[in-house]
């Protein structure tokens, strides 16, 4: 049951981005982060619903500071739109699901 | 589509939650229209969504995290029959009964809630500075959520603007990851409580910046890289590198959507009849920091949550009890 969420690291990180089919959301996060565990939901109902189209990464912060540096994360959860492993977009904070795929619909398109 | 109920509920922090505990328990069936998610403290839970460790809630005797206390009201709630909508009120018709609420899910011009009775425990916000670029610099230096940032700030200098409990608050939470924090105040002594004003003075990585307010922010490649803080006596000017500012320097009610619906105060907090929770409208009820800007905590917005809850509870059976005879 359910689309696979991809596990992110300091050490596949470049693999999988890279390797992937379609874009990926990589949504940074950490267990200490409020907003963080709110957004969760909303990103495996999108992961659901628009499966073959676009796929969710997830990199624990903790866990993974080296790929966090890489990509200046300052603040979470921060939203990265990966297209062909570069970064099209950045979204910042959590939000609604409607208002999260509007701010993502032009870069997916483009 | 309308959904007809008896009780609303807006807001999700400790005094809406608690309300549908109470409503629920009392075979209301209480609909909570929760909020949407948001960085900011306007998100469903409320502001202890943005707090880690609570250590004055009675009960938790070593303390428990904001966001595991909310979900343990929420589930509370949820056991004994309230349901609930992850979306905000934007806008009300409180002027005849039932109350009409639309929701910002919902498209069409058809309210989504008719309700017989109306909780508000939509809470306060964190107030932001309204300086100049301070919006396009959130998350890349300026944050309000420091326990959601200030893991990123690891060995830098930092600042926490306000005077309050919640700036020292952030404050001390961030020396864990900061080389020194600078705590900003616009007057010369905090209002903060005794208990966290020890913390801080007795803090190494804690200093003091007095009468001073920030003025500008400065940013290198979209990334802040320093402040502007003007002295309130002097009037005197001065730049300071910094590579994170942390903002706590009060809230505001969220009580837009009922301007003009509902007596309010002259800071929009919402009036209710002294030792209760009726407003100005009849069957609309008033919980939480909504209408209290004194206290504000979360043990007093549950306790008027509770009242709201049995204020209703009172008001719905003496009508049904009117309308028998």
């Amino acid at each position: 049951m359910g689309v696979k969420i991809i596990e992110l690291d300091d050490r596949n990180f470049d693999e999988q981005i890279k390797s992937s089919e379609v874009p990926v959301l990589v949504d940074f996060w950490a267990e200490w982060c409020g907003p963080c565990k709110m957004i969760a939901p909303i990103l495996e109902e999108i992961a659901q619903e628009r499966e073959g189209e676009i796929a969710i990464g997830k990199v624990n912060v903790d866990e993974s500071l080296q790929v966090a540096r890489r990509f200046e994360i300052m603040s979470i959860p921060t939203l990265m739109l990966f297209k062909e492993g570069e970064p099209v977009k950045r979204v910042i904070g959590a939000m609604p699901k409607r208002a999260l795929l509007r701010e993502l619909e032009p870069a997916l398109k483009g | 589509m309308t959904e007809r109920v008896t009780v609303a509920i807006v807001g999700s922090g400790p005094a809406g939650l608690t309300a549908a505990i109470y409503a629920a328990r009392a075979e209301l069936s209480p609909v909570v229209i929760e909020g949407e998610p948001s960085s900011t403290s306007d998100q469903p839970g409320g502001q202890l969504m943005l707090t880690t460790e609570i250590e004055n809630f009675p009960g938790f005797v070593e303390g428990i995290m904001g966001p595991e206390l909310m979900g343990n009201f929420r589930a509370q709630a949820e056991r004994f029959g309230a349901s609930f909508r992850m979306t905000k009120v934007n806008r009300v018709d409180l002027g005849h009964r039932p109350f009409a609420l639309w929701t910002a899910d919902n498209r069409g011009d058809e309210p989504t809630y008719l309700a017989d009775a109306l909780i508000v425990a939509t809470g306060a916000r964190s107030l932001l500075l309204g300086v100049d670029g301070e919006l396009q610099l959130i998350g890349h230096g300026v944050s309000t959520c420091a326990t959601c940032d200030g893991f990123f700030f690891r060995g830098q200098d930092i600042a926490v603007v306000g005077g309050g409990d919640s700036a020292l608050e952030e404050a001390l939470f961030l020396t864990k990851f900061a080389r020194s924090v600078t705590i900003i105040h616009r007057r010369d002594q905090l209002r903060a409580s005794k208990i966290m004003q020890a913390r801080a003075f007795s803090n190494d990585k804690v200093s003091f910046l007095w009468n001073r307010v920030v003025s500008s922010l400065k940013s290198e490649g979209g990334t802040l890289v320093a402040i502007e803080v003007t002295d309130v006596v002097t009037g005197e000017r001065s730049e300071i590198p910094m590579g994170g500012l942390f903002v706590a320097i009060g809230h505001a009610p969220n009580t837009d959507v009922f301007k003009g619906q509902l007596e309010m105060d002259d800071s929009g907090y919402i009036a209710t009849r002294p030792g209760t929770t009726l407003t100005s409208v009849e069957g609309v009820f008033a919980a939480g920091d909504v209408q209290d800007h004194r206290y504000r905590q979360a043990i007093t917005a549950a306790g008027s949550g509770c009242q709201a809850a049995l204020d209703l509870e009172h008001f719905l059976a003496a009508e049904a009890h009117g309308a028998g005879e």
